[in-house]
């Protein structure tokens, strides 16, 4: 089981889950977070003083997947948030131990799915 | 005899605060259309409204006041009153003659202020800010200042002819509203709309912008009988009375046809029945105006529900399915609704027998939806040509407060 975490731009939400679902990948947690990358954000003025490397928004997709699931998910979250443009974002692929569904009790990749 | 003396305090004080009361609209208008915008994009917004006001208030003193309402025959206003030079305390009898005329060009500058920050609606969140300040220069000085002189200018043409608004359903909503429509048009669709059109970002910011609204269109509407008396009482009960009644049938359409009323719905529904009302508040009685109201909401919710998506145009905030046909609905309504034993200053409509006033009003919306039509066309046109009016699809992405004003209206860490 593995847990993947991807960070992408707000505005790229729709297409990636839209290419989720084609994938079958169905469940997923989305929250909005702050972040950057190398270049640190944006400027931002207030009266008269600037203020550099400011925090751009973006969002956080975790989705849980068994293992055959890793490839066509990673597949659709690219092609979903790709635009080629600085600030894309990055996937995190990480090991999962375990997963538990909290209403019948069910564990391992039964949970999963 | 001295003119001063003509000068009635009761009627200066209401013109006053109406005056007062108009230019709040503009900030309520700010946050009406605030809240319904991606949080990203409210400054940008609240910017347009601020700078509109600051900007042509003073346009309004130097040159928009005479050009709007100097007598003459013409295309625009006489120049007698540019720097309102003559314009002081002593009334202008063809006006207004019992309050100083510094108030009743303070009160119109409120309308003129107000009438290109309607138009906002249409193009937010991805129109550049330079070009929307030239935008509401032009737009005033081509469209709005010769529009108000032919319908209330002494020598206006329109005036002349028989046409009747008595607080700007012509002059400012149906302008603003055709306006609206064009410029939806040529600066074209939000990215991302066919996908999924934004939410609003904040709709008790919305509802705030309501209440302001509502609160200020006494004084927009009840003040335009420039003077406190038995005018501006039906004036102050037919505004009331169209936004209450088109509130109701809105929610219940929004019920009938989506399950459930909403609160957008509800806020919407009075707007529209506002600015139906706006130009015979103080012609018909309120029971017609209960009537109007309900008329508003169903032609405007058909304009905004169905129009709109059958037709697919991004006009974002609604500025024409609102404004512009409520505006055109209403000005034509006066017509049908208007009665003398309200104001013996005013006319008779086709429910009192006489229905040439019905083909008066609807050649005039005729005449001033081709006007604007054209003219808004040109000034778009024009400015695109020297600056691009249409952010950038990055610049639209990141959102205006950023990318026009490097600002954030919301911060999040602290």
């Amino acid at each position: 089981m593995k847990m993947i975490i991807a960070i992408i731009q707000p505005d790229r939400l729709d297409e990636v889950r839209s290419e989720l679902y084609k994938a079958e990948v169905n469940l997923m947690t989305v929250s909005e977070v702050l972040g950057h990358g190398r270049q640190k954000g944006v400027t931002e003025v207030y009266r008269g003083v600037r203020e550099m490397g400011n925090m751009l928004r973006k969002i956080r997709l975790e989705i849980a997947v068994n293992d055959n699931f890793v490839e066509p998910t990673l597949k659709a979250l690219v092609k979903g948030a790709r635009t080629g443009e600085v600030g894309d974002g990055k996937i995190f692929v990480m090991n999962l131990e375990q997963c538990l569904r909290i209403r019948t009790g069910e564990t391992g990749g039964q949970a999963i799915g | 005899m001295d003119a001063i003396n003509t000068v009635n305090a009761g009627d200066t004080a209401w013109v006053l605060i109406s005056a007062a009361l108009v230019m709040l609209m503009t900030p309520g208008l700010a946050f009406f259309y605030g809240g319904m915008v991606r949080r990203k994009n409210i400054l940008g917004v609240l910017m347009q409204c601020f700078a509109a006001l600051c900007v042509l208030s003073v346009m309004w003193v130097l040159f928009g006041y005479s050009l709007s309402f100097a007598p003459s025959s013409g295309f625009w206003g006489g120049l007698q009153w540019l720097g309102l030079k003559g314009v002081g305390a002593a009334p202008y009898a063809d006006y207004a003659p019992t309050i100083p005329h510094l108030a009743f060009a303070a009160f119109q500058l409120m309308f003129a202020v107000i009438t290109p920050a309607l138009i906002v609606g249409a193009f937010a969140e991805r129109m550049k800010f330079s070009a929307f300040m030239l935008f509401s220069v032009l737009w005033s000085l081509f469209v709005y200042y010769p529009v108000c002189h032919w319908v209330w200018g002494v020598g206006g043409w329109l005036k002349n002819m028989g046409v009747v608004d008595f607080a700007g359903g012509l002059v400012v909503h149906t302008t603003a509203g055709i306006a609206a429509l064009v410029t939806t048009l040529a600066i074209g669709k939000r990215k991302n709309f066919a996908v999924h059109v934004p939410a609003p970002h904040n709709l008790p910011l919305v509802a705030l912008g309501t209440g302001l609204l509502w609160f200020g269109w006494f004084g927009f509407n009840a003040g335009s009988a420039l003077a406190a008396n038995g005018v501006a009482a039906n004036a102050f009960m037919t505004t009331n009375s169209a936004a209450a009644s088109a509130g109701i049938v809105w929610s219940i359409m929004e019920w009938m046809r989506n399950g459930k009323p909403t609160v957008f719905g509800i806020l919407t529904g009075t707007i529209a029945g506002l600015a139906t009302v706006t130009p015979g508040a103080g012609f018909m009685n309120p029971l017609s105006a209960i009537i109007v109201g309900a008329l508003a909401s169903i032609f405007c919710y058909m304009a905004v529900s169905i129009l709109k998506p059958r037709f697919g145009y991004d006009d974002s905030l609604d500025a024409f399915g609102v404004h512009g046909v409520g505006g055109m609905l209403g000005t034509i309504l006066v017509g049908i609704f208007a009665t003398k034993a309200v104001n013996a200053a005013g006319v008779d409509g086709a429910a009192y027998g006489n229905s040439h006033q019905l083909i008066t009003q609807l050649t005039a919306v005729g005449i001033v939806f081709l006007y604007t039509l054209v003219v808004t066309t040109i000034i778009y046109k024009v400015i695109d040509l020297f600056v691009r009016v249409r952010v950038s699809e990055k610049e639209e992405v990141m959102g205006l407060d950023i990318t026009q004003h490097r600002e954030r209206a919301y911060t999040v860490l602290e």
